[in-house]
Parts: structure tokens; C-alpha cells; sequence
């Protein structure tokens, strides 16, 4: 089967009176079929905004300057999302019906004052056509129905009550699953959870995740997971893309990229984070510096002056290309193709 | 000023039963409707140069009690004793604004976010110099030398001190944070939530900071936070509360090795462990946190608890010692739980 998604050498640059940023700058990578791919960063690394990419919500003075972003929906051509305009009926069509947001705040992103039934009955009149290819229109009881069964398929108790409430009646795990709800409400064939556990706690963080896990098995929606958490990434991820300063570190099978890591960046990271497994109050190893200001990012590698393994100044002068180094793994960096740079 | 001669090596501050409840007003004449238990009974005492840590998830009150500790809100009842520098031993909790002020240098505190907690219009220097200055430290060269020292210390160039804190990264902000905290050399510093801001690459960085503070200067200090594995990390003992009160206190090494309250279990099986072959962070707890204007009957915990008897639904359970352990529990001797 084709991949859902297929992102290629995507740049989305960022023009500030103070100068450009580059956010996302050459981003590449793919999404299987009912897979999840894990993106992975710290602030600044252009995890957010490739998302923002991929729904064509990109704000000015941001914009799309180079890149194909190829969406395949079921049984049809692959589309270059890139190339449809942001306002365009082509985007729309595609934007809450086939590729759908799970954003990190629902209190956010929830109406206050409308109910968060009514919100989810909008969407689906709005796209009514996934759910009712040809025939009558689909009424206002008939969304509300669906909508019911919605609340009860993420595992909303009461859910003929809860439908009828303000997003603010709820309690934040509720409302992720209300969200959730409604960004399965038009069955899309890409979900993309940007942070979706990052405002929960602990315990109801392992619900969503469940959740999150039990939905994807039963209707095989690819979902593109955005977290700076590694822990969550590792339970909840098939491949995984670990982004720096807007660039693809590495790339490669969860197993691979927590158990033989290949990016000086990725060992660093994981070496870095304090585990319910670890040696209590001992030093952790850390890496030096701290990540550059977008405006001022280094020439060549973005880690190099961070990087313990750094090459003299080939890796001060020259950038890096994201290449296969085995199997699925893919790293950038000249430890591991240095002929490259020379050549 | 109670207790006044009390042996100079006890516990530089210790909590008892500790209350503070919120009311809840409505209508024009604000009546009374509902009284919010924030923190329900709360016992505990930190030793010379220990850290705590005080773990529960958003609601549990450990922000309200490490507030109270700090007198920044008078609580409804309770006790906190607090053994000056001089030795004597003080209840923080009656003591009016003039008195506690003399007591304040001796208690501070590093705040959770590095980019609200700094005044902007404030260059470093004064910021570091701040409780100085309130302080009576009235000479500026010697301030200069005070805040050079304590920027080395948190491992910051003193040369930028004339900066102000926008030309600094969130990392180097909570290290300055840390070093206003450490100014006035406090017995106990209140560290809420001191890392979750940061960035995983920046908060290994912290983490090993506050470490070797307490290695080099001994301090003692109380943890807020909710990461467990940040907890596990730095703390001696750890305190879980849930719902207004301490489920379970004991020594971080128990905690995680063999936990007795099903909560304190749960929180630790929730935690996701960063590593694919090693399934975690799936066992969720059914339900939600309990209201803590209206708790349920019994144990707080029992509309959760996987292991719920009848006792649990009309009892409630008192902190008692099982093991080492502090739990509150009743059926914390005959459970088995796995830790980590």
C-alpha cells in the first residue's frame, strides 16, 4: 500500500523584519497506513510548524517556499498539499474530513460558548458528504446521533448528557476525548495529535494514550504524533523523526531509534533525560549549550557547536543530507557519510 | 514562639496537620456554598540538608502547601514549625506580616517558569540583588561581588550580569532564578515545579545544578512536582498527595521499590517509560480526581481504587506507619503492588 503521506524536502520559512527563519527547513518523511510516526524536538525545532504545513494554517509572515507534501486519500491520486491554496475549496475539502487536528489544548480550541455537541454536529454537516456519499442531506438529528456514538466510541460516560456541554463544564481529560471525538468525527485517513497528553496528568495522560492506541487498531487512521516527551513517544510510536532547528536529525523504527541511535543528537537527548530506571542523584550526562536563538542558527550542522562527536569545521561549513545508514534507519550527519561533503 | 529551647538538630521545618480550605461564594450576598478542602490534614517534617519531594497530579494541593509553607497565604489550621538560623524553633502559621519578615530571607523559593518569574525592566544584577537590597545588604560594590559569586555559582558568566533577562535562554533564566533564590543563603528553599518549563536537553543541565548545590552548599529543600522520574531523580523522600491529603510518605528508594498505596502504584505505572520494549504508561486509573469541594466517603481514593473493599466506602483511612511507610491505606499490610 502507498504511504498516506509522503513529505519531501518541505521548507517553511518565516519573514521577520528581524530577518528570515528558516522553521522548517528540508523536512522529509513518510506515513504508512494505519502507522504512527512520532515527531520528535525541543522548542524551536519546527515541530509545530510542520504540522501547521500539513493543514495549510501556516500564519503570516510564514509561508510554504519550497517542498511537496503528497497526501494520498482512499482509492484516489496523490495530492501535493503544497500546491492547493490555503483558502481553497480543494483544502477545505481535505482540511477537518480528511486530515484531522488533535491540538494540545482543547480548552482552546473548544467554542466556550457553544456546546461542544453542536461544535461536532457543525463539522459533520459541513463535511456530511464523507458520511452520506449520495442521497438526502443529512439532518440535524442524524449529526446529533452520530455524535452520540462518537462520545461513546472515545469513551465518554453519559454521553446523550455530555453532548449538550460547554467544553468548560469538563474535565480536561474529557475534553481531549471530546476532541477526539471530533477530530474522528468526519473518519479521516490522517490524524495529526500535536502535543495531546502535554497539559494532562500523568494518569489521565495513560487514558488518552490507550485511547489513542485502541482507535488507531480498530479504524487504521495514520497518525503523525507530535511530543517533545520521549517517553510517550517510545509507547506510542511505529517510526519516529527527531527534528533540530527546523531540520530531520534522524529518522528511523522506534526500536531502532531508542535502542541504536545513530545522530549524536538523539544519543545526547536520551542519555539526557532523568527514567524511572536510572541511578538516582547521580550527574546525568548533558548536552552543552543551550538551543540557538532561530534568528542566529550556525552555518552547516545546526548541532555542531553542541555536538560532542563534531568533525573539525566540516561540520561548521558544510550541511549535513538526511541518508539511509541501514535498513529504514536514516541519519544526517558526516559521521556516517563524510565522503559526501569532501567530494 | 513556641518550643523555644528545642534541641538544635531537629528538622528544619516541620508541618503539622496542616489545613487550608477555600470557600466557595455566591450570590449577592456571597453566601457560603461550598468549601474546597485544597489541603486536608497534611503532616511532614525535612531534615538539615534533605530534599523532599511533593508529587501528586494537578488539583492535590502541594502548589497551596508549599504556598502556605511560604506564608504567601495564611492557612486554616495547622503548624509550621520552622527552625531559624538562630535555633529557635517558629510557627510560621499565626505569625503576623511584621514578624514573619525578619524570618523571610531564611525561606525562598525557585519559581516554575524562568520567563515570568524575572522582572524584564530589571537587569540581572538587580534581580539577584533584589532580596539583597530588602534585605540590608545597603553597600553596591559589595552586592556586586555577592551576585558575581552566586551567578558563578549556578554556573553563569558574572560578565553578563548588566544584561537583562530577554538576551538569556530559558535554561540560563531558571540558573538565575536559582541564584536570587540562593542570595540571602536560605535554610529551605521551595522549589515548585523548578524544570517542567524546560527543554529535555536544557533540564538535564538544571537538574544536575540543583544536585551539586545541595552536595556543595547542603541545602534543604522541599520539591514540588509532578514528574516522577524528575522526582526519583533528586529527592531523598517523597511525599504523594491526592485530593487535599499525603497518601504516602517514605524514603524515595521505597517509594518506587515496593509503593503501599494503590495510587502512589498507579502514578508510577502511568509513567511512560522511554523505551519501545518496555510497555508502560498503559495501565490508566478508571475515572477522574475526586472533587475536592465535595470528596467522596470513605477513602478519597475508592471510586478509583482497584483494589476497593466495603471498609474503603464508609471508612476513611488514617496515616499510619506500615514498613517504614506512611500510608493511608487500609489495606496498605496485604497488597502487593508493583513499583518500578
Amino acid at each position: 500500500m502507498p504511504p498516506v503521506l509522503q513529505v519531501r524536502d518541505l521548507r517553511v520559512h518565516f519573514f521577520l523584519d528581524e530577518g528570515l527563519v528558516r522553521a522548517v527547513d528540508g523536512v522529509s518523511f513518510d506515513v504508512g497506513a494505519g502507522q504512527v510516526v512520532g515527531i520528535v524536538g525541543e522548542s524551536g525545532c519546527g515541530k509545530s510548524v510542520t504540522m501547521k504545513a500539513l493543514l495549510q494554517i501556516v500564519e503570516p509572515p510564514g509561508r510554504i517556499v519550497a517542498g511537496q507534501m503528497l497526501f494520498r486519500a482512499d482509492g484516489a491520486e496523490a495530492v501535493d498539499l503544497a500546491q492547493l491554496s490555503p483558502r481553497g475549496a480543494a483544502m477545505r475539502a481535505i482540511r477537518g474530513a480528511e486530515i484531522a487536528l488533535i491540538p494540545q489544548e482543547p480548552m482552546a480550541a473548544f467554542s466556550p460558548v457553544h456546546t461542544v455537541g453542536d461544535q461536532i454536529i457543525e463539522a459533520l454537516l459541513l463535511h456530511q458528504r464523507k458520511w452520506r456519499p449520495t442521497g438526502p442531506a443529512l439532518s440535524r438529528p442524524d449529526a446529533r446521533t452520530i455524535t452520540v456514538e462518537l462520545f461513546q466510541d472515545v469513551g465518554v460516560s453519559m454521553p446523550g448528557e455530555r453532548v449538550d456541554a460547554y467544553a468548560w463544564q469538563l474535565s480536561g481529560g474529557l475534553r481531549q476525548r471530546a476532541m477526539i471525538a471530533m477530530a474522528l468525527s468526519c473518519r479521516p485517513r490522517l490524524l495529526i495529535a500535536d502535543e495531546p497528553t502535554t497539559a494532562l496528568d500523568v494518569t489521565t495522560q495513560a487514558q488518552i494514550l490507550n485511547l489513542l492506541r485502541d482507535l488507531q487498531r480498530r479504524h487504521h487512521t495514520a497518525i503523525v504524533f507530535i511530543t517533545h516527551d520521549l517517553g510517550v513517544i517510545a509507547q506510542i510510536a511505529h517510526s519516529v523523526v527527531v527534528m533540530y532547528l527546523g531540520r530531520v536529525m534522524e529518522h528511523g523504527p522506534v526500536d531502532a531509534i531508542f535502542h541504536a541511535p545513530k545522530h549524536p543528537y538523539t544519543r545526547a537527548l536520551l542519555r539526557s533525560i532523568p527514567s524511572l530506571l536510572a541511578t538516582p542523584q547521580s550527574p546525568l550526562p548533558t548536552i552543552a549549550g543551550s538551543i540557538p536563538h532561530p534568528l542566529g542558527r550556525p552555518a552547516g550542522c545546526a548541532f555542531h557547536p553542541r555536538c560532542p562527536d563534531v568533525i573539525g569545521d566540516l561540520c561548521a561549513r558544510h550541511t549535513p543530507a538526511l541518508r539511509v545508514i541501514e535498513g529504514a534507519q536514516s541519519a544526517s550527519c558526516f559521521l556516517y557519510h563524510r565522503d559526501e561533503a569532501e567530494s | 514562639m513556641i518550643e523555644a529551647d528545642r534541641a538544635a538538630s531537629g528538622p528544619v521545618l516541620e508541618v503539622r496537620r496542616l489545613q487550608k480550605f477555600f470557600e466557595v461564594r455566591r450570590g449577592f450576598r456571597r453566601r457560603i456554598v461550598a468549601t474546597v478542602r485544597a489541603v486536608d490534614d497534611v503532616s511532614f517534617a525535612i531534615e538539615q540538608s534533605e530534599t523532599l519531594g511533593l508529587v501528586g497530579e494537578s488539583g492535590c494541593g502541594k502548589t497551596t502547601t508549599a504556598r502556605c509553607i511560604l506564608r504567601a497565604m495564611a492557612p486554616s489550621s495547622g503548624e509550621i514549625l520552622f527552625r531559624a538560623a538562630d535555633g529557635r524553633v517558629v510557627d510560621l502559621a499565626p505569625l503576623p506580616r511584621a514578624a514573619l519578615r525578619p524570618l523571610r530571607p531564611q525561606i525562598q523559593m525557585i519559581f516554575q517558569d524562568p520567563f515570568s518569574s524575572l522582572n524584564p525592566r530589571m537587569t540581572i544584577f538587580d534581580n539577584v540583588a533584589e532580596p539583597l537590597l530588602v534585605n540590608g545588604m545597603r553597600n553596591r560594590r559589595a552586592r556586586l561581588d555577592r551576585v558575581a559569586a552566586l551567578l558563578e555559582l549556578t554556573g553563569l558568566r558574572p560578565e553578563y550580569m548588566h544584561r537583562f533577562p530577554h538576551a538569556f535562554s530559558g535554561g540560563q533564566r531558571q540558573r538565575i532564578g536559582i541564584a536570587r533564590a540562593l542570595a540571602t543563603e536560605p535554610r529551605l528553599v521551595v522549589a515548585d515545579e523548578p524544570v517542567s518549563a524546560l527543554d529535555v536537553s536544557v533540564r538535564a543541565q538544571v537538574l544536575n545544578l540543583l544536585l551539586e548545590l545541595r552536595q556543595r552548599l547542603g541545602l534543604t529543600m522541599l520539591f514540588v512536582a509532578h514528574d516522577l522520574s524528575v522526582v526519583k531523580h533528586i529527592c531523598d523522600r517523597v511525599a504523594v498527595m491526592y485530593v487535599g491529603q499525603l497518601v504516602e510518605l517514605t524514603t524515595t528508594a521505597a517509594l518506587f521499590a515496593r509503593p503501599r498505596h494503590p495510587y502512589t502504584a498507579a502514578l508510577i505505572r502511568a509513567v511512560p517509560i522511554p523505551d519501545p520494549r518496555m510497555p508502560s504508561g498503559d495501565v490508566a486509573l478508571a475515572g477522574e480526581v475526586a472533587n475536592p469541594a465535595s470528596p467522596p466517603t470513605g477513602c478519597y481514593f475508592h471510586p478509583r481504587c482497584p483494589h476497593v473493599i466495603d471498609r474503603c466506602r464508609t471508612e476513611a483511612p488514617t496515616l499510619r506507619e506500615v514498613d517504614g511507610h506512611f500510608v493511608r491505606c487500609h489495606r496498605a499490610e496485604e497488597l502487593s503492588l508493583a513499583g518500578a
